[in-house]
């Protein structure tokens, strides 16, 4: 597989570097009381969404940037971004022909054709898709079918509109407006993102996306998703993400909250390709991502899978607090590295319930001067009688100029746990590489085959089309690295 | 097919190969003996293009090219196959694919289609049954986890996939018990043909009752001391190195 794979991707530049022409509503820049009641007006917000806003903000003035990660990076002026940018439609838009033009040419070379998704619309195996442009979602496809099941999946402004009742009650949970610089930031200011509430007894009968895409300059994309899962309902949901390529570095600050009920499971994968920036450390986006999902009630399961290849600067812990009893937590990442990438990634693993249980998977990759570091914590709170969790951390070096880290925080306070954790450092060997070459295999095919297999564990809990963009990632990230 | 002329090698400032000579045709079977240290598996990664070593002397020209001036990968698609004495594991990387990238990069070099995934099971299921390979080792990670006898017979397995012109065994018969190296040493056999060659290291006269060697030589610091017919693999076994050591003694 690999194979094609690579031989599609012999272009060593971001592929998604392009921009699109259009015509974009906008913000003045800056950060004051008045942008937030400007962004809350455009969004035709009630009352409480407001306030929840201007809480979240005069918070965050109160707040430092965190700096504990290991990552340097010159800070963000939050004066300086433009806080809500959505392309102007001609019109009012009745159905999806009537989408700006330039805007469809975006997708189909992302890769992602509305039309063909249109099309195909009533095919049960079908994605269904929530694409975020700049600060607004622009359009949500298969909405209807999934109605017939009673599955809510909308952009978060609709949500805030028409299931005011949801977003009230879940908003906030997982992901406190205080919990963080970032998510304080974000819960003041974000524009849109994506919405979806399984209702019982219900099982997805196809993935649920959100493509995210960061298009005009000058803008920080600040989109909050919230997934709710209720009592014996079931979803998976996949979120990819791309940007242009600029000099200047971009802000990208989101929250997702995942709640789950009895007996409920969430799986959420994420393929991460924001812009890295150019080879010698120019441009590309700052990812400061805020994801938390609540095992709230007994027997239920959140898994966070993630491939993250891009952004200049990541500062990431897909996280699940594990109240519920007998509830399960899953981390699979892989994490590469290149040039001068900088990540910081990770998990936190909040055992509440009895019987919890938490799996942790990390693969770091770092090449050329990159540094890449595995952070996490796991957490057995006093009375979560026998959790478990195991922790496996394994970092791949390409080269001596980059630098792998692991920092795993272990704090238990109750005797019946059971917690491991192993973790491993390697060099991509020499002799794999004069082995697969003896057998016909050039050096950048070869290391493509053998990333893919450091990496084949987190891969596999990939859905298929995922898993097969995550792979032609992995070797286009890496490509040039060892040789 | 191979014609190796004054071949020296080094590492670092230790030079192991001093001047090796050998001439290899198709059709031929050679046996290359020797005490440990010797050179052998030196002579076996330099012919195959292992970076650590240095090339300072010599040359070797394969099918009519120049072998030293091919990039490893490039040596591979011309033809030339090599069965590691330690055969590398490869985690998450199933046999099967690694095969198949390695088939089609020799196909596409030598302009031919991608094989259709069809014709390559095809062809996993016959060779496999050539070497008895349990069709469970085709599927797992390349040598991960494998004994050191399967190790050896999944190389013969991927020779036998790859279809070299020239396949150098090193040390293949080592790890593996009577029975699997009879059913090794015939599938070597039953892939010899009239176009292709083979170099076989080995420390054992118990492997050339079974692939029977055209030529046999003796290789004792880094260079080929000693040449002869079948004969002198028993020779060997019979009488050790001790005579050969005492003759070719010569400072390191
Ligand atoms: N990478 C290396 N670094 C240093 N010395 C090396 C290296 N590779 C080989 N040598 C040395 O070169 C000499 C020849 O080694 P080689 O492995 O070719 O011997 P051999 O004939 O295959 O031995 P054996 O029968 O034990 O397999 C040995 O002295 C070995 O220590
Ligand atoms: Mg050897």
């Amino acid at each position: 597989m690999a194979n094609e794979i690579l031989e599609e991707h012999i272009n060593k530049d971001y592929e998604w570097g392009f921009t699109t022409n259009i015509d974009a509503d906008e913000a003045p820049k800056g950060l004051n009381e008045d942008i937030i009641k400007f962004i809350s007006a455009k969004k035709n917000e009630p009352e409480w969404m407001l306030e929840f806003r201007l809480k979240a903000f005069r918070n965050w003035q109160n707040m430092v940037e965190p700096e504990w990660a290991h990552v340097s990076y010159t800070k963000p002026n939050f004066q300086d971004i433009i806080y809500y940018s959505a392309p102007k439609p001609k019109k009012e838009l009745a159905s999806l022909d009537e989408v700006d033009p330039e805007l469809l040419k975006t997708f189909e070379k992302l890769g992602i054709s509305l039309e063909e998704q249109k099309r195909l619309s009533g095919v049960q195996s079908n994605i269904a898709v929530d694409v975020v442009f700049d600060s607004v979602s622009v359009k949500t496809t298969f909405k209807e079918t999934l109605a017939e099941k009673g599955i809510i999946f909308c952009s978060f402004s609709e949500a805030v509109q028409d299931h005011p009742e949801l977003v009230k009650k879940y908003m906030g949970m997982a992901v406190p407006p205080t919990d963080n610089f970032y998510a304080a930031l974000n819960s003041a200011v974000f524009t849109d993102g994506s919405f979806c509430y399984i209702p019982k007894g219900v099982r997805s009968p196809m993935e649920l996306s959100t493509y995210f895409r960061i298009n005009a300059s000058g803008t920080g994309q600040f989109e909050r998703t919230l997934i709710i899962a209720d009592e014996d309902a079931y979803v998976s949901y996949l979120e990819g993400c791309t940007a242009p390529q600029r000099d200047e570095n971009q802000l990208h600050a989101a929250v997702v909250e995942i709640i789950t009920h009895k007996n409920a499971e969430v799986k959420y994968s994420t393929v991460q390709n924001w812009y890295p920036g150019d080879k010698d450390g120019k441009g590309g986006i700052f990812n400061f991502v805020t994801k938390r999902g609540i095992c709230l009630e007994d027997n239920s399961k959140i898994s966070w899978t993630q491939v993250e290849t891009g952004s200049a600067v990541t500062w990431k812990y897909p996280s699940v607090i594990l109240k519920g009893n007998n509830s399960v937590g899953e981390f699979y990442s892989v994490a590469v590295t290149n040039n001068y990438q900088q990540a910081d990634t990770g998990t936190k693993m909040i055992h509440i319930g009895k019987n919890t249980r938490s799996t942790i998977i990390s693969k770091g990759i770092s090449a050329g001067f990159s540094n890449n570091s595995y952070r996490g914590l796991v957490q057995i709170k006093k009375g979560a009688s026998n959790a478990r969790n195991f922790s496996q951390c394994d970092s791949l070096l390409m080269g001596d100029k980059c630098g792998a880290h692991t920092f795993p925080y272990i704090e238990i306070k109750d005797k019946s746990a059971v917690v491991e954790h192993e973790a491993t450092t390697s060099k991509i060997g020499e002799d794999q590489l004069f082995y697969c070459k003896q057998r016909g295999i050039d050096n950048e095919k070869a290391i493509g085959l053998i990333v893919n297999g450091y990496c084949k564990e987190v891969l596999n809990k990939l859905p298929m089309e995922f898993a097969v963009e995550a792979q032609k990632l992995l070797a286009i990230s890496l490509e040039g690295s060892v040789g | 097919m191979i014609s190796i002329k004054n071949l020296h090698a080094s590492i670092g400032d230790k030079e192991i190969l001093r001047g090796i000579n050998l001439e290899v045709k198709a059709g031929e079977i050679h046996a290359i003996m020797g005490p440990n240290g010797s050179g052998k598996s030196t002579l076996s990664s330099v012919l195959a293009g292992r970076e650590d070593y240095d090339v300072t002397e010599g040359e070797v020209t394969f099918n009519g090219k120049n072998l030293l001036d091919l990039s490893t990968e490039d040596r591979a698609r011309e033809g030339l196959f090599l069965a590691f004495q330690y055969p590398i594991e490869i985690p998450g990387v199933s046999n099967i694919n690694f095969l198949r990238t390695a088939l089609n990069e020799i196909r596409a070099y030598h302009g031919q289609e991608e094989m259709a995934a069809k014709d390559f099971l095809a062809l996993v299921k016959e060779k496999s049954k050539l070497v008895e390979l349990d069709a469970k080792l085709a599927s797992r990670s390349v040598n991960e986890g494998f004994s050191g006898g399967e190790k050896k017979r999944n190389e013969i397995f991927q020779m036998a996939m790859l279809n070299p012109k020239l396949a150098i065994l090193d040390e293949t018969d080592s790890g593996l018990d009577i029975d699997a190296l009879r059913i090794v040493a015939t599938g070597v056999n039953k892939l010899k043909s009239k176009d292709n060659a083979t170099i076989v290291i080995t420390h054992y006269q118990r492997l050339l009752d079974y692939i029977v060697p055209d030529f046999v030589h003796i290789l004792y610091k880094g260079r080929i001391v000693k040449s002869g017919g079948k004969e002198l693999a028993l020779e060997m076994e019979a009488k050790g190195y001790d005579e050969i050591k005492k003759e070719f003694e010569i400072a390191d």
